[in-house]
């Protein structure tokens, strides 16, 4: 059996009957009397089919089909997120040392009414959307004004929250020239020094280093179906087996998701998605990425600015697993 | 003795070896005597982590802490368990990073030293560990510390917790910094991935060795991104070097007298303090 390789057509039979239903309501609208009776049973019907379908493939995802549903496009991005839970959000351009960067987007905002610093990976949806925001991969100006946010959340003493949903940063040879390994360790080194809460949540794709320098949060919380990776599942089957097309088996090798970083402590909760994953119903999945924004600044708001910064400190300190074994002898 | 990179195949005799770069016929003793560097072409061949230590620091002062730990496969990862199994045999090791103490020129510092030919240096838990470690000893012990990077990147057999690693060697950099603890990076052939982005690029001073293979993206993950051609010089250390991302690059035989001056100028006060 082959493996879908992307999430339309992985979600086709759905995505067919979220169509007829569509159609069916328009039939239905223009109809009156026994037709429409007629319509709006039928209607109830492929409803009801639709949230078997539902029920039964979103009940046991497999790693692979995790990557394709944190990848789908109608999923909410960090500006979805934005606009549904902040108020007052300006957004801040700019590294002030070679340019911008449209991947990584930031800037302060409310957040139920508490002044907060925000950061997070943009993905785009149609093509000059996606070409503006180079699919979500930052460049090193990304990475840099993240860390001018950083600090600045730090100066101002404002809660930093930060959206998770990168492929990877960029890999090509404009961002290696201009220093993309330092952009990624300086984003980690400036999140180590910030004295208030930042709570990271992974909404989509946490691709390696691209997500792990805006990710140094107290509180690190995962979408049901996003995942979380070391390197993007094509990548690793690149390297292990020379094989790209093997992403599926290499997704399931590398153990991605939410529920195997928690069971790692890598991460601290997972948020539950709606009926049919966070692209279903978008307003929802805000709400309840809110709340868990929410719980979570609770806890640590209470914190003074150095037990917050040693929080975090020694929760990113005890993470790895090793044994202890005799020197070996030879 | 095998250089670095792929075996030649070819049947030398014991006394002899190849330049992997010119191809020249060497002699052993000969470039072991030029530090693996060649004699002709300069290349400069990996060397494993004894070698490193030997060649750099003062004699017989390397101590050695951490050697008790060793990776899990937490994952159950395929084939790592035997990959893991098979370098611990050959090393004779239980990872390929060494770490602890030595001395460079009668001063004291904190060093850890990758090694590129135990799976590919890759960082794991256990090297995420060392690192860590050597930067909370050269803290506790008021030492500069010095790391050798030799990295294919982050090991993917642990998944994310590879990935973590990053962070958690920058937590323990924050901390040796705000003491006033210099970190010395030295960048050798290859540093990429994982390592390049996490500790390798922000150590106070940043070395690297000639020619060295250093980078984000190694080139079967950047091919599947599809990237615009890149320069010929593309990340090597003096394409770095040109672009500001490193302070200098040292051929092997000056590296040492490098290091000693750059720990006892940075270093210089902290006797007194």
């Amino acid at each position: 059996m082959s493996l879908p390789k992307s999430w339309k057509e992985w979600e086709r039979p759905l995505l067919d009957l979220d169509d007829g239903l569509a159609k069916l309501a328009k039939l239905a609208e223009n109809s009156t009397g026994e037709e429409r009776s007629k319509l709006d049973a039928r209607i109830r019907e492929f409803e009801k089919r639709r949230d078997r379908y539902i029920e039964q493939k979103y009940q046991n995802l497999s790693p692979w089909e995790k990557v394709l549903v944190a990848r789908a496009e109608p999923r909410p991005y960090t500006l979805d997120y934005i606009g549904e839970l902040m108020t007052d959000f300006t957004e801040l351009q700019g590294d002030r040392r070679f340019g911008t960067d449209n991947a990584i987007i930031g800037g302060p905002a409310k957040f139920r009414g508490q002044p907060v610093m925000v950061v997070g990976h943009q993905k785009g949806r149609t093509i000059p959307e996606r070409n503006l925001r180079n699919f979500a991969m930052s460049k090193p100006e990304g990475y840099r004004k993240a860390v001018r946010l950083f600090e600045m959340a730090d100066r101002f003493r404002l809660p930093v929250v930060t959206f998770i949903d990168t492929p990877a940063a960029d890999p090509g040879p404009e961002s290696e020239s201009r220093g993309i390994s330092e952009a990624i360790a300086a984003g980690m080194l400036a999140m180590f020094g910030v004295r208030t809460p930042i709570v990271s949540v992974v909404i989509g794709e946490g691709g390696s280093g691209g997500a792990i320098g805006i990710g140094v949060a107290n509180r690190v919380l995962m979408l049901e179906h996003s995942v979380y990776s070391v390197i993007p599942p094509e990548g690793c089957a690149a390297i292990l087996w020379r094989a790209p097309e093997r992403g599926p088996e290499a997704s399931q090798a590398l153990r991605l998701t939410a529920d195997y970083a928690l069971e790692l402590g890598l991460i601290d909760e997972i948020v539950p998605e709606p009926f049919g994953g966070a692209h279903r119903n978008a307003a929802e999945a805000a709400r309840l990425v809110g709340s868990a924004i929410q719980m979570a600044l609770e806890e640590l708001l209470p914190l003074g600015p150095e037990a917050v910064k040693k929080h975090r400190y020694e929760k990113f300190r005890a993470m790895g697993r090793f044994g202890v074994a005799e020197p070996v002898a030879k | 003795m095998r250089l670095g990179g792929k075996s030649s195949g070819s049947a030398l005799s014991d006394a002899f070896t190849q330049c992997i770069n010119c191809k020249k016929t060497l002699f052993k003793r000969e470039l072991e005597a030029n530090l693996l560097v060649c004699p002709h072409c300069s290349h400069h061949h990996r060397l494993t982590a004894r070698q490193r230590i030997t060649w750099t620091f003062d004699p017989d002062s390397f101590e050695e802490r951490d050697q008790e730990l060793q990776s899990l496969d937490t994952l159950s990862f395929p084939e790592y368990g035997d990959k893991l199994g098979s370098a611990i045999q050959k090393n004779g090791r239980n990872d390929g990073i060494l770490s602890g103490f030595a001395a460079l020129d009668g001063r004291k510092v904190s060093i850890a030293v990758a090694d590129f030919s135990f799976m590919g240096g890759s960082m794991g838990s256990v090297a995420g560990e060392k690192v860590t470690r050597t930067l909370e000893r050269g803290c506790e012990s008021r030492v500069p510390a010095i790391v050798f990077c030799a990295s294919g990147g982050a090991r993917m057999q642990e998944g994310l917790l590879s990935l973590m690693q990053m962070a958690k060697t920058n937590a323990a950099l924050t901390r040796l910094a705000k003491k006033g603890l210099p970190y010395i990076s030295v960048l050798t052939d290859p540093t990429m991935g994982g390592v390049s982005a996490g500790f390798a690029f922000v150590g106070d001073v940043v070395i690297a060795e000639p020619k060295a293979l250093i980078g984000f993206a190694g080139a079967r993950v950047s091919k599947q991104a599809q990237v615009v051609k890149a320069p010929d010089d593309f990340q090597t250390a003096e394409y770095h070097l040109k672009h500001g991302m490193i302070d200098r690059i040292v051929p092997r035989r000056d590296l040492r007298d490098a290091l000693i001056a750059l720990t006892s100028t940075l270093g210089g006060q902290l006797e007194s303090a």
